[in-house]
């Protein structure tokens, strides 16, 4: 049998975006920006996919930017609004459990004279809004909070921090990274104060290499990417149709039965959770399950090197990831886990499951037996 | 401009009646390295010499990283070919050739003619003379030196008429396949790659065999071990990987014996399988790339300890090298960027904090006991299951 729960780290595509992916390579191929009816043709499917995404956003058309992915969406982000409004103040806030994509620019844009607060979280890995309404000072541009973290899918009540943010200065902006949220909330950002929320493509079914950004139309933000002056001279480069499109098909989809698909994997999430309880010296990190995202489970099984689980895993079928990437050459381990107050050994043996709609309940019965049968084995050898 | 590459040999040269045999061992090497190199190419054995030949086009950095690959080759000559026009003719072409190589040059130089065909109407010292006054004519800057030139221009004269002067550094050694053959154990750490290229400088094939603890250790170690072989294998050529599954083994070991004895155990059973490939190989010795003192298993205690099962001479290349110094010949072949790729070996899976480090051989033994039952009948497994790999 196999088992894929690394659905954070990737999605399977949906049938429908591979036919719209095939369709603008092999049929529709024109390049959106050529003036004959090719090109037509293409720019329509450029003007569809926006409005599409727009629709599960309730946002216009014209605030949707197209991306290479969630990393440029984060990056553009930050450093396209740090340095479009550095005159008004250079002071940013984010937390300590981002995504490498938000905290490396962070750390670029503090070498750049920027001054950056990284908030804290708590044990569950949600942030203080007292905390945070005190960073935020007249000179804050910028905050940017993840809404379900990557790791132990802990979930930021986003519209409490964006209430929280415009009442204390109204002119800070909100960037959300939404790379694990779009696809498994319903996300409407005026009615969140988000000004700027970031999307990846993949992790909801649709292709790699393209992702997009919302940008609310008042922001004041500064292009990275220059050239060709494609997207409202935004975003240059030629058009990725295939990936527009694809990305498209794959937001309408996963946004049609969002309610039944979030019951499902909370079921699957119940099941797992409960599995793992019951066995011995396994520390489950994150939220209470009803507050946590549904499609993450992150666990750590004592004595068990991540790696050792994961390979073991992998030779029976099932792909899960490892909660931080340790090794005997790099022992930092991951930042989420580090904030929420993991100890050294939990660190070291954390895995992280990860569902879609595709997930079944067979699938977490499987993972469950086969777990149960190889913790003993490998807890009898280990380093000391 | 260059159309053909004189090679010159070092070692080879002093062989006495095997010398053939290792002249044509250097052919063959030479043939290998430029497999796929674009261009075609002649490799040829005359009087003494060996060329490479061009026909068409073919890239010129290319072919010369490429014969820097091959062990056995102290220089490299890039030759300019004329065909014999009159004695006019080949003045014209010796001057610009100097002009074309050394603009405004204030060096000494000599010119030094060969005249295989004893048929030119020049003999050697005269060519000396007029070829060195043509360029004295046009570069007024440069001198002669008949005894210390900073540029020794040759001038052989054959069918056809071949002109060089520049000598570009080989890797030296002897051609791979004059020396028999070893078995290296590769793990992915920086030294082993280093010890087996240095092994394959002295003309002797390699093959290797890696030991691997799956779940413990990934699969993407294993092909980081691969891709080390690769890269030593563009100067040993071809190298067979075992790739052995030792987890079984590690764990009895870890069942049976102080931990603390685990390491120097389990380096032991590990020279003990690498024997039995090399019997099956046909390979004559072991190359590990030891460094007394390096770790605790290298202490020469160790060292004394894992050498006592082996029958075979063990070849330690690194034996008295500093870090730094394997370091450097690992940047020269560029393995080190791939060697300190994060990925656990199963040398350090299940290491000890404090593990032995002038161990006993006596306690060892004993320890060893412990191991009897179902040993031998493991490492026949362990043998008989390897993964062959050829890696080029």
């Amino acid at each position: 049998m196999e088992a894929y729960l690394d659905n954070s780290a990737t999605t399977r595509c949906y049938e429908e975006v591979k036919d719209v992916v095939v369709k603008t390579m092999m049929e529709d191929y024109g390049n959106p920006s050529a003036m004959h009816q090719k090109g037509v043709d293409a720019e329509n499917y450029m003007k569809d996919a926006a409005r599409k995404i727009a629709k599960t956003l309730k946002v216009s058309d014209q605030e949707i930017y197209f991306t290479s992915g969630g990393t440029e969406s984060d990056n553009w982000a930050l450093v396209g609004t740090a340095l479009a409004n550095q005159r008004r103040g250079k002071h940013l806030i984010t937390t300590a459990i981002e995504h490498p994509a938000v905290s490396a620019p962070m750390a670029y844009l503090e070498e750049l004279g920027f001054t950056v607060t990284r908030l804290g979280v708590d044990k569950e890995g949600r942030i203080s809004l007292e905390e945070l309404e005190d960073a935020i000072t007249e000179e804050t541009t910028l905050v940017s909070i993840m809404y379900v973290n990557n790791e132990i899918g802990a979930v930021q009540d986003i519209q409490a921090i964006g209430a929280r943010i415009k009442q204390k200065n109204p002119d800070t902006y909100f960037h959300v990274d939404a790379i694990q949220a779009y696809g498994k909330y319903r996300i409407y950002p005026k009615k969140m104060k988000i000004d700027l929320l970031s999307v990846s493509g993949h992790k909801i079914h649709g292709p790699k290499g393209i992702g997009f950004l919302y940008i609310d139309e008042k922001v004041k933000i500064r292009p990275l990417i220059l050239g060709g002056g494609q997207q409202t001279g935004m975003r240059s480069g030629t058009d990725n149709v295939p990936g527009a499109s694809g990305l498209a098909v794959a937001a309408e989809k996963i946004y049609e039965n969002l309610e039944s698909q979030m019951a499902h994997m909370q079921e699957l999430k119940q099941k797992l959770c409960q599995g793992l309880s019951q066995m011995e010296r396994v520390v489950i990190h994150g939220m209470p399950l009803e507050e946590g995202a549904p499609q993450i489970v992150n666990a750590s099984f004592t004595g068990v090197r991540s790696e050792v689980l994961l390979h073991t895993l992998e030779e029976r079928g099932i792909y899960v990831s490892a909660g931080s990437a340790c090794s005997s050459h790099k022992r930092s381990g991951s930042p989420t886990l580090n904030a929420i107050g993991c100890s050294m050994e939990e660190k070291e043996s954390a895995l992280r499951f990860s569902f879609s709609e595709l997930t079944t309940m067979e699938e977490i019965d499987y993972v469950l037996e086969v777990i149960a049968e190889v913790l003993p084995m490998l807890r009898r050898y280990t380093r000391h | 401009m260059f159309k053909a590459f004189l090679i010159k040999y070092a070692e080879i040269g002093i062989k006495g009646k095997n010398r053939y045999l290792f002249e044509e061992a250097l052919v063959n090497q030479i043939r290998y390295a430029l497999r796929n190199v674009e261009g075609t190419f002649k490799v040829t054995r005359e009087q003494g010499r060996i060329y490479v030949f061009t026909e068409g086009e073919f890239d010129y950095d290319e072919t010369v990283e490429a014969l820097k690959t091959v062990f056995g080759i102290s220089g490299i000559c890039p030759v300019v070919v004329l065909e014999d026009e009159g004695f006019e003719k080949l003045a014209g072409e010796v001057v610009s050739y100097v002009q074309h190589m050394y603009p405004d040059s204030h060096a000494t130089f000599k010119v030094h003619a060969r005249r295989a065909r004893k048929t030119y109407p020049m003999d050697s010292m005269e060519l000396n003379c007029e070829l060195g006054g043509r360029i004295l004519d046009v570069c007024p800057d440069m001198k002669v030196d008949v005894h210390k030139p900073e540029i020794l221009l040759t001038v052989e004269i054959r069918k056809a008429i071949y002109v060089y002067s520049e000598t570009i550094p080989g890797p030296g050694g002897m051609p791979v396949g004059t020396n028999g053959s070893a078995m290296l154990l590769l793990s992915g750490g920086i030294d082993s790659p280093v010890a087996g290229y240095m092994i394959a400088k002295r003309g002797v094939k390699i093959d290797a065999v890696y030991f691997h603890a799956p779940p413990y250790t990934s699969e993407r170690a294993k092909q980081k071990v691969v891709d080390l072989a690769k890269l030593v294998a563009r100067y040993s050529g071809p190298i067979r990987l075992h790739v052995v599954n030792f987890t079984e083994i590690q764990l009895y070991i870890y069942d049976q014996c102080p931990h603390d004895e685990l390491t120097i155990i389990m380096r032991r059973y590990m020279m003990k399988i690498a024997e039995s490939f090399a019997h099956q190989d046909g390979a004559l010795g072991l190359i590990t790339g030891e460094s007394i003192g390096q770790v605790a298993s290298q202490t020469i205690q160790s060292l004394a300890c894992t050498n006592e099962v082996c029958t075979m001479p063990v070849f330690r290349p690194l034996i008295g090298f500093d870090k730094q110094e394997i370091v450097d010949i690992a940047l020269k072949i560029n393995t080190y960027e791939t060697s300190i790729l994060p990925f656990e070996d199963c040398c350090t899976i299940f290491v000890a904090k404090h593990p032995v480090t002038k161990p006993n051989l006596n306690i060892i033994k004993r320890s060893e006991k412990h191991l009897e039952e179902k040993i031998d009948e493991m490492m026949e497994t362990a043998v008989s299951t390897a993964e062959t790999i050829e890696v080029e």
